[in-house]
C-alpha cells in the first residue's frame, strides 16, 4: 500500500498540489484521473521520488520515502517498475537489452539467467520473437508491451504507469489496460495508473482518485464514479456523448 | 547570478557523476563503448587536421623567414608551434564540437524522452551511468590524439619542407632537436588531460539539464559547444600562465 500524506508542491510559487492525501491499495490498479493541468502527473512524480515536494509524505508499506537518504531511496526504487508515457524504452538497446536492462544492473545472476528471465517477461506480454528488434521498429503498442516487461523484471511491488494508453488505437489500448490488470492481480502489486482516458478508467480500475486544481477531490470505485459526485468530477467524466450515455443507462434516465 | 547557478549546478552534477558505479561489468563496457566513440571515432578528423596544419606551419614559417633566418627555423617552429598549441588547445576544441554535440544530444534526447527518470526510478545513478564512462573515455583517449596529432603535424611539416625545399632534412631535424624542453609535452599532456574533462561534463552537464523538445535539445547542443569552447580557452590562459611561468 501507498500512502499520500499531506502532500504540496509548488513550481515557481504556484501551487500544484495541495495538500494532498490518498491511498493505493495492494493487489488493485488504482487510477489517478483528471483535466489536463491538474497536477496528477505531478502528484505521481512526486510519489515516486522525480520530484521532491514541499511537504508531505509518501510512505510504501509503511516506510516513509520522504524522509529516506538516496540509499534507502535506492532499495525502495528496485521496488518499483515505471510505464512511461512515451515508453521511455532505451533507443540503443533491443526489446530483450531494454528489459534484460534492470536484471543486468541489481541482479546477481549470470547473463544466461538474466536472459532467460527478459524472455519470460517477454512472454508474459505476448512479445517472443520481437526480442532482437530495436524500439523504433516496433509499434507503439509493442514498445508499451516492452515498457511493462521492463517494469515487471525484478518483480516490483509496486508499478506506476503514465497514461498507458496515450497514442494507442481502441483495440491496442484495451490489450494494454487488460495487462496492467492481470499483472497486478498476478504479482499482488500496488498499481498506480495516471490517465484521462475514460474508456481505460472503465475497463481497468479498481479504484479512482480525481484530481482537481491541485487537490484529490473524490475518490471511489469505477461503479461509485457512475453514480456520480461533484459537478467537476461529472463534468470530467461525462465529457463525451458516449459517457453521457453511460450515465443514462446507468441512471436509467 | 545566472553564472553562480550554473556553477552550482555543474558542481552538484559532479558529485553525482564521481560516484561508485553500480555495477563494474556494465560501467566497463560503456567505458569500452565512449572509448571508441570518442577516440577511435575521432581518429580520421585529427589526422586529417594535424597533416594539413603542420604542412601550412611549414609553409608559412619558410615564408616568413625566407633569407634572413637559419632555414633550420621551421623544423623549430613546427615542433614548437604543434606541441605548444596547436594540437594540445585547438584538438581539444575541434573534439568540443564533435564529441561535445554528440554528448549533448544524446543526453538531451534521453532527457527529454524520459530515459533518465526511467534509469532513476529503477534506482540507477542516472548521471554517474551516463556522463562517468565518457568523462573516463575523454580524460584518457584525448591525449592519446593529441601525441597523434603532433606526431602527424610534424611528420607532414617534414614532408611538405621537403618536397618544396623550404627545409633540408637536416636542417628540419636540427630545428626540431634545438632547445627542446620536454617539459613543453608534459605542459601539453596536463592542459590535455583539463581539457577532456571540461569538454565532456560540459557537454553532459548542458545535455542533462536539457528539457522541452527536440528544439530545446538542439539549443542544449549548441550551448555545450560554445561553452566547452569558451572554458577551453580560459582554462587554457591559466593553465599557461599556472605551469610556464
Amino acid at each position: 500500500m501507498i500512502e499520500v500524506n499531506q502532500l504540496s508542491k509548488a513550481f515557481a510559487g504556484r501551487p500544484v498540489l495541495q495538500a494532498v492525501n490518498a491511498r493505493f491499495e495492494t493487489g488493485k490498479v488504482n487510477f489517478v484521473i483528471g483535466r489536463s493541468g491538474s497536477g496528477k502527473s505531478v502528484l505521481v512524480k512526486c510519489i515516486v521520488g522525480l520530484l521532491e515536494p514541499e511537504s508531505g509524505s509518501v510512505a510504501y508499506d509503511g516506510r516513509d520515502f520522504t524522509a529516506m537518504g538516496v540509499q534507502d531511496r535506492k532499495e525502495v526504487r528496485k521496488e518499483i517498475g515505471m510505464l512511461f508515457q512515451g515508453s521511455a524504452l532505451f533507443d540503443s538497446m533491443t526489446v530483450l537489452e531494454n528489459v534484460m536492462f534492470p536484471l543486468q544492473m541489481f541482479r546477481h545472476a549470470t547473463v544466461e539467467e538474466n536472459r532467460e528471465r527478459a524472455m519470460e517477461c517477454l512472454r508474459r506480454v505476448e512479445l517472443v520473437g520481437a526480442e532482437d528488434r530495436y524500439p523504433a521498429q516496433v509499434s507503439g503498442g509493442m514498445q508499451k508491451r516492452v515498457g511493462i516487461a521492463r517494469a515487471i523484471a525484478l518483480n516490483p511491488r509496486y508499478l506506476f504507469c503514465d497514461e498507458p494508453n496515450s497514442g494507442l488505437d481502441p483495440q491496442t489500448a484495451i490489450v494494454i489496460d487488460d495487462l496492467i490488470r492481470a499483472i497486478t492481480q498476478e504479482f499482488n502489486m500496488t498499481t498506480v495508473v495516471v490517465s484521462h482516458d475514460m474508456n481505460s478508467v472503465m475497463q481497468a480500475s479498481d479504484n479512482v482518485h480525481f484530481v482537481h486544481e491541485g487537490q484529490i477531490l473524490w475518490n471511489g470505485t469505477r461503479e461509485a464514479l457512475l453514480a456520480g459526485g461533484p459537478p467537476e468530477l461529472e463534468a470530467f467524466v461525462f465529457a463525451s456523448s458516449l459517457m453521457q450515455r453511460v450515465r443514462k443507462v446507468s441512471r436509467g434516465i | 547570478m545566472r553564472w553562480f547557478f550554473h556553477i552550482g549546478r555543474y558542481t552538484r552534477l559532479l558529485g553525482q557523476v564521481f560516484r561508485v558505479p553500480e555495477k563494474g561489468r556494465v560501467f566497463w563496457n560503456l567505458l569500452v563503448r565512449e572509448l571508441d566513440a570518442i577516440g577511435t571515432q575521432s581518429l580520421g578528423i585529427v589526422a586529417l587536421l594535424s597533416l594539413f596544419m603542420g604542412a601550412v606551419i611549414c609553409l608559412q614559417t619558410a615564408h616568413q623567414i625566407s633569407g634572413w633566418i637559419p632555414d633550420y627555423t621551421v623544423g623549430f617552429t613546427v615542433r614548437q608551434t604543434m606541441i605548444l598549441e596547436f594540437s594540445p588547445t585547438l584538438i581539444p576544441v575541434i573534439l568540443a564540437g564533435k564529441v561535445g554535440s554528440n554528448i549533448a544530444s544524446q543526453i538531451g534526447t534521453m532527457r527529454v524522452t524520459e530515459q533518465i527518470d526511467a534509469l532513476e526510478i529503477m534506482g540507477v545513478n542516472s548521471a554517474g551511468y551516463l556522463i562517468l564512462p565518457k568523462v573516463i573515455a575523454g580524460v584518457a583517449i584525448v591525449p592519446f590524439l593529441v601525441v597523434l596529432s603532433m606526431g602527424l603535424g610534424i611528420a607532414s611539416g617534414l614532408g611538405v619542407a621537403l618536397l618544396t625545399g623550404a627545409s633540408g632534412l637536416a636542417d628540419f631535424e636540427y630545428g626540431m632537436r634545438i632547445d627542446f624542453k620536454p617539459f613543453d609535452v608534459v605542459y601539453a599532456l596536463t592542459k590535455t588531460t583539463v581539457f577532456g574533462f571540461l569538454m565532456t561534463t560540459i557537454s553532459a552537464y548542458h545535455g542533462y539539464h536539457a528539457h522541452g523538445g527536440a528544439l530545446e535539445v538542439g539549443r542544449a547542443s549548441t550551448r555545450a559547444v560554445v561553452w566547452s569552447v569558451v572554458v577551453i580557452m580560459v582554462a587554457n590562459l591559466v593553465l599557461t600562465q599556472l605551469l610556464l611561468n
